[in-house]
């Protein structure tokens, strides 16, 4: 573990890296819970997939579904897993210009539009399936 | 009653010690100095035993970096007021190994630089140009804020990719070989690629996006790296596509 | 790159700027066989190289000639010059400028892509490329990048050269210490190509960073070899008070103004033109280095200067060119301004003053950058061809380092090829076996009076008082036997620090021993040359004296410590000295 100092041979010291590096900083912080939210985008997707198992099975399958979703624990997952969802498409939205440059008659479209575009894609999802879910 | 300030450095002297120790100096805190000016003045009149390295105190030689309250900054740009009442916490830059008080070893840094081929490839012989390679002044905006990179090494120590995966090439690096790629000039774009396009090159980046933020010059590697993997992508998708094509 | 003992190599070259690095490259394309080595005492991309802002001079646009910037270069440095050296020089600078817009840099264009060109000081026609204002961080960057090509040059970074080997007469090698060890080795050469830039760091104020302690000019100095014209100071006009970080002329090219107290533009009066509201070429703000210099002292005596926290400035007023020209050809100087003074260009005046930016002097060379010592040679701001004279023109320094450096690495590659073997003899390692015990010696030096430090500032302090903008018999003599005194002092000098690790001390108490001696070459030679002339101005002698001095002074290091100053008449071949008019 220690190694001599040798003349003419100084010993560097490499500083170890914690396996908690992410926990000292705000901004590795946030990170790590972005990655981390892919996780629950994963399941999110997962769900969705059930749903649409269980829609496709006939009524009795629905109604099954619709009582587990509505189990405590069940429900205390998908409300994180939606919170995961919004944190994670507004950091990755939030990003998108730093890794989109788009040019227009030469000049670069600013940030603000790029992700503006992006909100504006959720924004017009989002309300069509509401549409078609709630009418 | 002249205001002073606490500095808190870093030593570490290999022969002596294994680890490092913290050192307090008290410094007049003067409106002016930058922290440089404070390391300055304890190296001169309190502590000639200090070592750190230092060149133009102005920003643009890149040899000054350090961490200073935990953020990786140039001393030469970075003011003593900012710090006021203090004290201020001066460590080595993270992630290298620390030589000798303040003072880290960058031979990493120097020997993955080569591998991305950050030089103009330029098919035609240059032994005697008559005339420019014209660009326009639209072109040079293409790659202009890539060529800023002073090498200060700000983002590999804020980068904790750099320090969990030693072959990673590290943001710097990976600017400067995008800042060729988008030269109009520059014909290297596939040579640069099979050393890019790997875990050690850009997709070892997971875009935490703290060299950007640390970066005094605004360079943006992070947004270098992104953009540099839509390239990659969208390559290794062409040509998966359409192999007949050369790429 | 890890040196074995007792490394050998063909070329050498020490320091690793602009110069150095474009001689390394010169040789290593100009022999296959040989091997070509770099040592800096930094990396190569801290070389002080970086921080120059303005621009590069060569001739291309068709209203240009070879010849106006040959005469614009002779009458700017008071007929001192080299002429055939600079008729040399202003050919071949457009050559490398181009070679080196192919290796990459990044020159700012016109809109239809040819390289752009802007006007500067003492120049009749526009002939300045740049990089925006960062130009020298941009060659810089663009020449290390480019080395990096050439697996064959081996670098050792962040090794101090201590001593030349000098054996039978011809240099053999150097005596270098590893930074990060402390250990100290011999590398044997068959030639030594010194690209260690100037010495401002002689001065208390100066734009120069840390690491231009003149090295390579004592190095070449106590081998035997000469150093020329070392009174010649610039002093740079416009540099930011308190830091000395420069402000570039490329700010006064752009149109920038000079205030004095009163908001007048003082150097009206100083016989450099009338004022128009648009840069005139070779007239007032686009006067030369010197002049404009000159002429602060003396609003400074009239009290037409501003009296700041820092002693007295002007004021450099852009305010008038509006934010779109700052922000686009002047970017880092507003960005060094927010920084360093918290003031805003586009809005505010810049205090400025004038600061010690560049030597015209340095070691004797010839047209190819060989020295009187065999396997010798000197290229860049170490170097004193000259191509200056007693001034420099704003922007030739930059091609200065590519053209010299390409010359002294193709001569230093010929006499390589034809050289015997670098084998180092007996004499050689005797001398560097020496030379490590000298070393040894001083760092583990017990006791001590002073500081470094405190030499160190006295020395600046010395050196200002004697041989600042305005020198006079008395004052020279005042500093040469401060600096005797300071070198006793320095002989007894603390050394606190006796690590081998990456030891800044020692490394400063070398760099201050090669400062004394320059320092010493710098007064002396001030003190020999009764006349003024270029930046060499005396009190005593205001008026330029042709019959005595149209010569260059060499300085010779005694063997006792003293020195001896010779004349070498300068090679008058197309321009016979004239009266220097701007203005008119």
């Amino acid at each position: 573990m220690s190694v001599r100092y040798t003349e003419f041979h100084p010993r560097w010291y490499r500083p170890p890296m914690s396996v908690f590096w992410w926990a000292g900083r705000r901004s590795y912080l946030i990170f790590v819970l972005r990655e981390l939210s892919s996780i629950f985008t994963a399941w999110s997707v997962v769900f969705l997939l059930l749903l649409v198992h269980a829609v496709s099975e006939g009524s009795r399958q629905y109604r099954q579904f619709l009582n587990l979703s509505s189990n405590p624990w069940m429900l205390t997952l998908n409300v994180i897993t939606l919170a995961f969802l919004v944190f994670h498409a507004v950091t990755w939205f939030n990003l998108a210009p730093q890794a989109m440059v788009v040019r227009l008659r030469g000049n670069r479209v600013p940030r603000s539009a790029i992700a503006g575009a992006h909100y504006a894609g959720w924004a017009l999802l989002s309300a069509l399936a509401a549409w078609l879910i709630l009418r | 009653m002249a205001d002073r300030i606490i500095l808190q450095v870093s030593r570490y002297r290999p022969e002596r010690e294994l680890e490092p120790t913290t050192q307090e100096y008290e410094i007049p805190l003067n409106e002016e100095w930058a922290v440089l000016d404070g390391l300055n003045h304890v190296k001169d009149t309190l502590d000639g035993t200090l070592s750190y390295r230092w060149s133009c105190r102005m920003g643009i030689c890149g040899s000054c970096g350090m961490t200073v309250n935990g953020e990786p900054r140039l001393t030469c740009a970075t003011f003593l007021t900012d710090y006021r009442p203090g004290p201020i916490r001066i460590e080595p830059l993270h992630n290298f190994p620390v030589i000798r008080d303040l003072v880290v070893e960058i031979g990493d840094f120097m020997r993955k630089l080569p591998q991305v081929k950050p030089w103009l490839i330029h098919g035609e012989d240059t032994a005697a140009p008559q005339s420019e390679l014209l660009q326009t002044p639209a072109d040079l905006d293409e790659y202009k804020q890539y060529s800023m990179c002073i090498n200060c090494m700000l983002c590999y120590s804020a980068c904790p990719i750099v320090g969990l995966e030693e072959d990673f090439l590290g943001p710097a690096a990976i600017a400067l070989a995008q800042r060729y790629n988008l030269d109009s000039r520059d014909e290297g774009a596939d040579e640069r690629l099979d050393v890019l396009s790997t875990a050690a090159g850009v997709w070892g980046c997971t875009f935490v996006g703290e060299c950007t933020k640390a970066c005094p010059k605004g360079v943006d590697p992070a947004g270098a790296i992104q953009r540099y993997k839509l390239t990659a992508a969208t390559d290794s998708l062409r040509s998966f596509l359409m192999p007949w094509r050369s790429s | 790159m890890a040196a074995e003992a007792g490394s050998v190599h063909d070329i050498l070259v020490i320091g690793g700027g602009g110069a150095g690095l474009r001689a390394a490259i010169a040789a290593a394309e100009a022999d296959a066989r040989l091997s070509v080595a770099i040592v800096s005492k930094v990396y190569p991309m801290r070389s002080h190289t970086v921080s120059a802002e303005g621009g590069a001079a060569g001739v291309i646009k068709s209203a240009d000639s070879l010849e106006l910037h040959a005469y614009d270069t002779v009458s700017g440095g008071d007929w001192l010059c080299d002429q055939e050296a600079v008729e040399a020089f202003v050919a071949e600078a457009p050559r490398e400028l181009l070679r080196l817009e192919h290796w990459g840099c990044p020159w700012s264009r016109e809109p239809d892509g040819h390289v752009a060109v802007r006007p500067f000081g003492g120049m009749k026609q526009l002939r300045t490329w740049y990089a925006a204002d960062k130009t020298g961080f941009h060659m810089l960057h663009t020449l290390f990048q480019t080395s990096l090509k050439y697996e064959r040059i081996t670098r050792y970074d962040e090794w101090y050269v201590t001593r030349l080997l000098v054996d039978d007469g011809r240099v053999c090698g150097v005596v270098a210490i590893e930074l990060m060890s402390g250990r100290v080795e011999m590398i044997a050469a068959k030639a030594v190509i010194l690209c260690t830039g100037g010495c401002g760091r002689v001065y208390p104020f100066t734009t120069n960073a840390n690491i231009k302690t003149g090295d390579g000019m004592a190095l070449a100095y106590r081998a035997g070899a000469p150093l020329k014209d070392m009174e010649f100071v610039q002093y740079h006009p416009t540099g930011l008070p308190f830091t000395g970080i420069l402000i570039t002329e490329a700010a006064r090219s752009e149109g920038g103004w000079l205030l004095n107290k009163d908001g007048y533009r003082y150097l009206q009066d100083y016989d450099l033109g009338r004022p128009e509201p648009t840069p005139v070429l070779r007239s007032k703000e686009l006067g030369p280095r010197d002049r404009l210099s000159q002429a602060f002292v003396k609003e400074v005596e009239k009290g037409r200067a501003i009296d700041g926290p820092h002693g007295p400035v002007v004021h450099l007023d852009l305010r008038h060119l509006g934010k779109e020209v700052i922000t686009t050809k002047l970017p880092f100087v507003r960005e060094l301004c927010l920084d360093y003074e918290g003031i805003d260009p586009i809005r505010q005046l810049i205090p400025v003053r004038p600061v010690v930016h560049y030597m015209m002097g340095g070691v004797h060379t010839d047209i190819n950058g060989a020295t009187p010592v065999p396997g010798l040679y000197a290229a860049g701001e170490t170097a004193c061809v000259s191509i200056n004279g007693a001034n420099r023109l704003g922007s030739n320094s930059l091609p200065e380092c590519l053209v010299f450096g390409a010359r002294a690495g193709q001569a230093a590659a010929e006499y390589a090829a034809s050289a015997a073997s670098a084998e180092p003899s007996i004499q050689a390692r005797t001398q560097a076996a020496d030379e490590r015990r000298r070393l040894d010696g001083l760092l583990q030096r017990d006791g001590g009076r002073e500081p470094i430090s405190a030499i160190r500032t006295e020395m600046q302090q010395a050196v200002e008082d004697g041989a600042g903008i305005y020198r006079s018999a008395d004052t020279l003599a005042k500093a040469i036997d401060k600096l005797r005194e300071l070198r006793e002092r320095y002989a007894v000098a603390r050394i606190e620090d006796h690590s081998r690790t990456f030891n800044t001390e020692f490394v400063a108490a070398l760099e201050l021993s090669c400062m004394l001696d320059v320092a010493d070459a710098i007064v002396r030679c001030a003190q020999s040359r009764e006349e003024s002339r270029g930046a060499h101005q005396r009190i005593d002698f205001p008026a330029r004296d042709d019959t005595r001095f149209l010569a260059n002074s060499l300085i010779y290091r005694g063997a006792d410590g003293g020195a001896r100053v010779e004349y070498l008449p300068v090679t008058i071949t197309r321009w016979p000295p004239a009266e220097r008019v701007y203005g008119r």
